[in-house]
C-alpha cells in the first residue's frame, strides 16, 4: 500500500496538526486515524481526503475510526460532511472501527450517520466497498 | 482527586485536552469506561461551545459537594457574551450558527445533573454533575 496523505511535505512541520496518513490501495484510499483528532486535523482530512479522491481516481473512501474515543457532534457532522462531498466527487465512503462506549453515546447524544456507509472494521469495509462500487457498475449497464 | 483541576480553553486544541483530563479524572474516581466515554464527550460539546460563542473561557473539576455522594463536577465558564435565550439554546436541534444543534442540549443527556446560569453580556457558567453509581 502506498502513502499518498502530503506528499513531498514532511509530517513533522506543523507540530500542532495530526497527520492523519492516507493509504491507496487498489481504487480506494484508507485514512486510518493515528490519535484522537482537533476539530482542525478533521477539517484537515476532509479536505485532504476531497483532494485525493480526485488525484488518485479513487471509488471508494475507508475511514478508521478505531482510535476515536469520543465522536462528538463536531465529528459527527464533519464525518458526514466528508462523506456526502466525496460521494459528489464520485466515491462512496465507509467509516470503520466506531467502538462500543463510542456508539453507546452516540446514540446517547442522538447522533446519526445516515446515508454514510459504516462497517465494523478494515475487513468488512473493504467487503462493504466491493460490494458497493459492484453495484454502482451494475446500474450503469 | 482532591482539589479542582482547571483547564482553560481558548482554542479547539483545548477541547481535546479537557475531555482527556476529564476522562483521567472519571477513570481515577472509579468510573466505568461506557460513562468515562459519556463524560468525554460532554466536555467536548461544553468546551466547544466555549470556543465557538466566547472565543476563552475555562473548564473546572471538581468533587461535587454533596456529602457521601461521589462523582465529577464539570464546570464551563466563559465571560463571553453570554445566552440572550437559554430555553432557545437548550432545544435540541436548535443552533444559532453552523452545527447541529446538539451541543448543549446533547451535554444535558448525557450527564446526571446539568445547570446553566447565563446573562447577556456576562458570560455563562454550565455546571454538569455525574454521580458514581457504584459506589459503596
Amino acid at each position: 500500500m502506498l502513502d499518498v496523505s502530503n506528499p513531498g511535505v514532511p509530517a513533522d512541520c506543523e507540530p500542532f496538526t495530526m497527520h492523519v496518513p492516507i493509504l491507496k490501495q487498489r481504487d480506494y484510499l484508507i485514512a486510518s486515524i493515528q490519535s484522537v483528532l482537533s476539530d482542525e486535523d478533521l477539517l484537515q482530512l476532509r479536505d485532504d481526503l476531497s483532494e485525493r479522491v480526485g488525484q488518485y481516481r479513487s471509488r471508494g473512501v475507508i475511514i478508521d475510526v478505531t482510535v476515536l474515543d469520543v465522536i462528538d457532534s463536531f465529528a459527527t457532522r464533519t464525518l458526514r460532511t466528508i462523506a456526502h462531498m466525496l460521494k459528489l466527487r464520485g466515491a462512496d465512503t465507509v467509516i470503520v472501527g466506531i467502538q462500543p462506549d463510542v456508539a453507546f453515546t452516540m446514540v446517547q447524544l442522538g447522533l446519526t450517520l445516515e446515508g454514510i456507509g459504516t462497517a465494523l472494521d478494515l475487513e468488512e469495509g473493504l467487503e462493504y466497498l466491493d460490494r458497493q462500487t459492484r453495484r454502482n457498475v451494475h446500474n450503469v449497464k | 482527586m482532591l482539589s479542582e483541576t482547571r483547564v482553560p480553553i481558548a482554542s479547539a486544541f483545548d477541547i481535546v485536552t479537557a475531555r482527556q483530563q476529564g476522562r483521567s479524572l472519571a477513570k481515577e474516581l472509579g468510573f466505568e469506561n461506557a460513562e468515562m466515554t459519556l463524560i468525554a464527550a460532554a466536555i467536548s460539546e461544553v468546551s466547544r461551545n466555549i470556543v465557538e460563542y466566547a472565543g476563552h473561557g475555562v473548564i473546572i473539576f471538581q468533587p461535587p459537594n454533596n456529602g457521601a455522594r461521589r462523582g465529577l463536577s464539570v464546570i464551563a465558564q466563559d465571560k463571553g457574551p453570554g445566552i440572550p435565550d437559554i430555553a432557545k439554546a437548550m432545544q435540541y436541534g436548535y443552533s444559532s450558527r453552523r452545527g447541529l444543534g446538539v451541543g448543549l442540549p446533547g451535554a444535558k443527556l448525557l450527564m446526571d445533573d446539568f445547570d446553566i446560569v447565563s446573562k447577556a453580556g456576562d458570560g455563562t457558567t454550565v455546571t454538569m454533575k455525574k454521580w458514581l453509581h457504584n459506589a459503596k
